[in-house]
């Protein structure tokens, strides 16, 4: 790709892509509503709302807050970015993950024992989901020979065939990281506050706003990177993450919370034991 | 300028509430519990219930404040961000409603924080908190607009 085409690229997702989290959240709250036979909020809401974060006091406790919020929202869009301008994918996921530790630790920053709480559940999520999308990447690997995302998207075959076990994984991946029941002990959404808003309680104004826009891009690049699994075709790139979008807000509607002892027993025996188990069938035969 | 009409109509229609229970009977909390059910969805005015005063713009007071609980208020009042809006809902919250002259009873949430609107009833109705929060919200529109100690 040209020097041209690459900032084109690059100009166009930093565009859309929070325009396109945005509505992925107002899909979801609209859902959700429906689920439990209501209106719910205008498809604008999430917009509004950011909006609203703007033009509020921010009162940040210390220099580190707006530091470290900020520094998550760049490397949200600094994995957005990785992923739309083709590179490797084993780069997006360090990428992703120094993201998440900077959420972190902004939380930690604050003395707050909500925040600081919140903020060790949501190491302990980390520490439950990120071998599962490791091991996926490297099912990834072993299926078409490289970790470039140019190279996925070229393979003949949907990965999904190779990997079938990856979907399962990657689901539970998708409902830790979006703070869904059964998995939301970190910062739970809303009305089903736990530990006040959890990480999420000492932001306010302007830097929640970052926080927020963040989140959407990390949603949007986990069902991007789910639509790798089935490269071939538009309709396939598309059902799957929006199947899975779906049935994620219907499990967080139907779903209690689970601890953290129990969510990491049952996801790593029903999402990282098979996992491993698909890659040792793929690297034998 | 038109940035301002912009936050401003944003502030109108993403009203976060934080509701402060100042130790009543708890009819007000349930008829409020009752619109953010799905018969009154308070959602769809993108009312979202959040616990934390940092996140809320909207502070909803009910049951009578007494020298007690007097410091939590305004202590969560003074941490909820600005703008923001202060709704005493209930006779309890209004006037001291039927505990007024008690011997620990303020006598109103107004004698603690400044209160912009106030919701009368034993327990107001749905529809008329409804109303409050709508119309202690439509003082964002205004520029400038938000509580009135502010």
């Amino acid at each position: 790709m040209s020097i041209s085409q690459t900032v084109w690229l690059a100009s166009i997702t930093a565009v859309v892509a929070p325009l396109a989290g945005g509505m992925l959240h107002a899909l979801d709250r609209k859902l959700t509503a429906r689920l439990q036979s209501r209106c719910g909020p205008s498809w604008v809401q999430p917009f509004y709302d950011t909006l609203k974060l703007f033009g509020k006091q921010s009162q940040a406790v210390n220099q580190w807050q707006p530091f470290f919020a900020l520094l998550y929202l760049f490397g949200a869009a600094a994995s957005m970015m990785v992923f739309v301008l083709g590179g490797d994918l084993l780069v997006l996921f360090f990428l992703s993950t120094l993201t998440v530790s900077f959420l972190v630790m902004g939380a930690l920053s604050s003395a707050s024992p909500y925040s600081r709480i919140g903020a060790d559940r949501e190491m302990i999520q980390a520490l439950i989901y990120e071998p599962m999308l490791l091991v996926a990447l490297v099912g990834v690997y072993h299926a078409t020979g490289s970790f470039d995302i140019s190279a996925v998207r070229n393979h003949p075959q949907p990965l999904l065939l190779q990997l079938p076990m990856a979907y399962p994984a990657l689901f539970l991946v998708f409902l830790i990281k979006m703070h869904k029941s059964p998995f939301d002990f970190s910062a739970a959404h809303h009305a089903h506050q736990e530990l006040v808003q959890g990480i999420l309680t000492e932001y306010a104004g302007p830097v929640l706003a970052f926080l927020e826009i963040g989140r959407w891009l990390e949603t949007l690049l986990l069902l991007l990177i789910i639509s790798l699994f089935w490269n071939t075709g538009v309709g396939g790139a598309v059902f799957l993450p929006a199947a899975t979008f779906a049935a994620a807000i219907l499990l967080d509607n139907i779903a209690p919370r689970l601890v953290w002892r129990w969510a990491l027993r049952w996801i790593w025996i029903s999402g990282l034991v098979v996992i491993c188990a698909n890659l040792a069938w793929l690297y034998w035969t | 300028m038109i940035f301002n009409r912009l936050i401003n109509r944003a502030r109108y229609k993403s009203p976060w509430l934080l509701f402060f229970n100042g130790g009543g009977c708890n009819g007000c909390a349930i008829e409020i519990a009752a619109c953010l059910t799905p018969v009154y969805d308070l959602e769809r005015f993108g009312v979202i219930n959040k616990g934390n005063p940092k996140h809320a713009d909207v502070l909803m007071i009910a049951g009578t404040v007494n020298y007690r609980n007097r410091r939590t208020l305004e202590n969560l009042y003074s941490t909820i961000t600005t703008p923001r809006i202060v709704l005493a809902v209930g006779a309890c919250a209004c006037t001291g409603g039927i505990f007024k002259g008690a011997y620990n009873v303020l006598g109103g949430a107004d004698r603690a924080v400044a209160v912009d609107v106030y919701v009368p009833g034993c327990p107001p109705k749905p529809e008329a908190l409804i109303d409050g929060i709508l119309k202690g919200i439509g003082r964002f529109r205004s520029p400038g607009g938000g509580n009135a100690a502010d």
